[in-house]
């Protein structure tokens, strides 16, 4: 039996509302991170809005289900499921492009059939940008989050591993960063795609595997210098387990890290896959495809400029968001930024 | 009576640097034994690099890779602790052996309640509900003195001095019921009076419990105020064993004596403070012969060829060093030997 994706979807966005539920009360419990949480808010209030709205969006996206659509309505596959994006843009395909609020076609001057009710214009084959431009915010959180989800771990698997039991591991380990860093990522990249296959995971996961590099050696590190502080060898002298320290007394310490990576880490992936596109290898849907497919356009007369510019505004107004907050989250907490103590 | 704790001839070693000219390994712990009985307190003494904290870590069998006990006994009512298995040994320590640290900011986990951090330890070793051993945390807390317990089970290390801080490491070693504690500089991180405070409690806790506890630290002060027996380290060897009364009464190895008249509260204002000369030497270029001969001021001609032998001046009492078995020899000859430790020697053979 297989899964339709739309039912997949629907149930990432419960998974993810519960999770968002669990960590919030998690994070209102822990005074320290209650305190984190709310001096981040106090920094960066509108990039905090900023991404909760393209949040919003992503998931209003990603909640889809079949029928309630018009069978008359143009461009739209009766049978195929629908996000709540979707339905608002029911119906709205025009033959070709029109500028933002035109009246009439962009080349030839022939009539839309909604006049004026394009705020971003139309692309070549008559979609409406602005729809396209909600669309990517979805495959831009889900690249940077699944990506984040597959390096991380693995970051920490070998990281903590390498740091804390030393010895042959961390050798292998050490080979395996050294390797990985040696090759040129985005011809990595470009192999590991193609050998994939293209698709939404494939390139999550060769994004996923030359990413994971850098973090893995912070971790690494971290994790020698918990390794020998006193209340590590502590919880040894009260005959704590191995992998019980390491759940217990070292990934904890781990977490302000692992939150900066992911923030950090977040906005380079999302660039990296319009890289990807660009190169023709993207995820279908994203800002990168839009960017790519526009990059034509501009050399006609009139340039059609509507379409590039609303997929790079998204772009740059959700990177330069996570930005911001990812520094804030650094400066809240990063110990180093912060003075000792804690 | 069998000792609680036995060590015998433990040699405790790490590999050398070979490239540099070193030996093989390098024996940081070189051939320590002592016993601690039940209830008692027995001081580890001797300056930095002497192998005092590395005994303790041999004790418990966690000598940092790739160091490792590689001679000697280490017996807990008469059970070899070396030849356990590694899982029976993790649950042995803190169950039997427990162990406070010198640095009590580092030593708790800053991201975990220092309440919970007790009641993990209580129930790694014991079958008990999270209730009945946060109940138990908190009587603890209570009991070795942390003011307003049902709070500061709630709080996080940051939130704590010092003080408490080390008091909350007491209670977590203490939850599990150890037999052994082993306070390795319990109160060097402190300030003087928290000190006192500190120690009034190991004191307390070790007359209530009947706890046996090793005392590791360089301070006499701490170990006049705490210890029944004291053995005196150098070089990772015992160079002098003896009761509290008896070492402080007459020291009679040079080092001993050295460290004594060392302490500053005894010197008059005005004159010099005593210092031994030289430093401890290395692990890997430790001196043939008696390893304090090159600091020693009473070396004589076998000082520095022949290891001193094992004396035993009086019941309960053990030294090795050349100068005091010839004066022993001498004050045994009846003879009148002119040395501060021949004197000493004299009236410890007389009583």
């Amino acid at each position: 039996m297989t899964v339709e994706p739309y039912v997949v979807s629907n149930g990432a966005v419960v998974v993810l509302l519960a999770g968002a539920v669990f960590l919030g009360r998690a994070v209102r419990r822990n005074r320290l991170w209650r305190e984190a949480a709310a001096s981040l808010w106090r920094r960066r209030r509108l990039a905090l809005c900023v991404i909760a709205v393209y949040a919003t969006i992503a998931l209003l996206d990603s909640i889809a289900w079949k029928g309630g659509v018009p069978a008359e309505a143009v461009g739209v596959l009766p049978g195929a499921p629908h996000s709540v994006i979707d339905r608002l843009f029911l119906d709205s395909a025009e033959a070709s492009y029109s500028a933002p609020f035109a009246d009439v076609e962009f080349y030839g001057g022939k009539p839309l059939r909604h006049p004026g009710g394009h705020p971003l214009g139309t692309d070549i084959i008559g979609r409406d940008v602005l729809h396209l431009a909600l669309k990517g915010a979805r495959v831009a959180l889900l690249i940077g989050g699944v990506t984040s989800l597959i390096a991380i771990p693995l970051a920490l698997l070998f990281g903590v591993g390498a740091g804390y039991f030393g010895g042959r591991f961390d050798d292998f380990v050490f080979f395996l960063i050294s390797t990985l860093a040696s090759m040129p990522g985005l011809l990595l990249l470009i192999a590991l795609v193609m050998a994939m296959g293209r698709g939404t995971l494939s390139v999550c996961v060769a994004l996923g595997v030359t990413s994971w590099v850098g973090f893995c050696r912070l971790s690494r590190a971290e994790t020698l210098k918990l390794r020998e502080l006193d209340y590590v060898q502590s919880a040894r002298v009260l005959g704590v387990s191995e992998p019980g320290i390491i759940v217990r007394h070292i990934l904890p310490n781990l977490v302000h890290l692992i939150v900066i990576t992911f923030v950090l880490m977040f906005s380079g992936l999302v660039l990296s896959e319009a890289v990807l596109a660009w190169l023709g290898i993207g995820v279908d849907g994203s800002w990168g495809q839009m960017i790519d497919g526009a990059r034509n356009e501009l050399s006609r007369e009139p340039i059609v400029w509507w379409n590039i510019a609303a997929a790079g505004a998204a772009l740059f107004t959700l990177i330069l968001s996570v930005n911001a907050v990812g520094d804030a989250v650094r400066d809240v907490l990063d110990p180093r930024t912060r003075g000792e103590g804690a | 009576m069998s000792a609680l704790l036995e060590l015998e001839g433990v040699r405790t070693a790490f590999p050398g640097d070979r490239r540099r000219g070193g030996p093989a390994r390098v024996h940081v712990v070189d051939g320590v034994s002592f016993r601690l009985e039940r209830g008692r307190v027995l001081a580890l003494v001797g300056e930095s690099g002497s192998g005092k904290s590395m005994t303790a870590l041999s004790i418990l069998r966690l000598v940092p890779k790739p160091g490792r006990v590689v001679e000697g006994a280490i017996r807990l009512d008469g059970r070899e602790l070396l030849a356990l298995p590694v899982g029976e040994m993790r649950r042995l320590r803190g169950r039997r052996i427990g162990m406070i640290f010198q640095e009590p900011m580092t030593a708790l986990n800053p991201v975990v309640r220092v309440g919970d951090q007790v009641v993990e330890a209580i129930r790694l070793h014991e079958r008990v509900s999270a209730a009945d051993a946060r109940a138990r945390t908190r009587a603890l807390f209570a009991e070795v003195g942390i003011p307003d317990p049902d709070a500061r089970l709630d709080a996080y290390p940051h939130q704590l001095s010092g003080g408490l801080k080390q008091r909350v490491m007491i209670a977590m070693a203490l939850s599990t019921r150890p037999e052994i504690l082993i306070a390795d500089e319990p109160t060097t991180a402190l300030d003087v009076t928290i000190q006192a405070q500190i120690l009034g409690l190991l004191r307390q806790l070790q007359r209530d419990r009947g706890t046996a506890i090793l005392l590791i630290t360089h301070d006499l002060g701490i170990v006049n105020a705490l210890a029944d027996r004291i053995a005196v380290l150098y070089a990772g060897r015992v160079v002098e064993e003896a009761s509290r009364e008896a070492l402080f009464a007459r020291p009679l190895h040079p080092y001993t004596r050295g460290l004594l008249a060392a302490i500053p509260a005894l010197a008059t204002p005005g004159t010099r403070l005593h210092e031994i000369r030289g430093t401890v030497p290395s692990p890997d270029r430790w001196p043939s012969g008696c390893r304090f001969e090159p600091r020693c001021g009473e070396r004589f001609e076998p000082c520095k060829a022949i290891d001193p032998a094992e004396t035993r001046p009086a019941e309960g009492r053990r030294v090795y060093c050349h100068a005091v078995a010839r004066d022993l020899a001498l004050a045994e000859g009846a003879a009148a030997p002119r040395s501060s430790a021949g004197d000493a020697l004299a009236e410890e053979v007389a009583r």
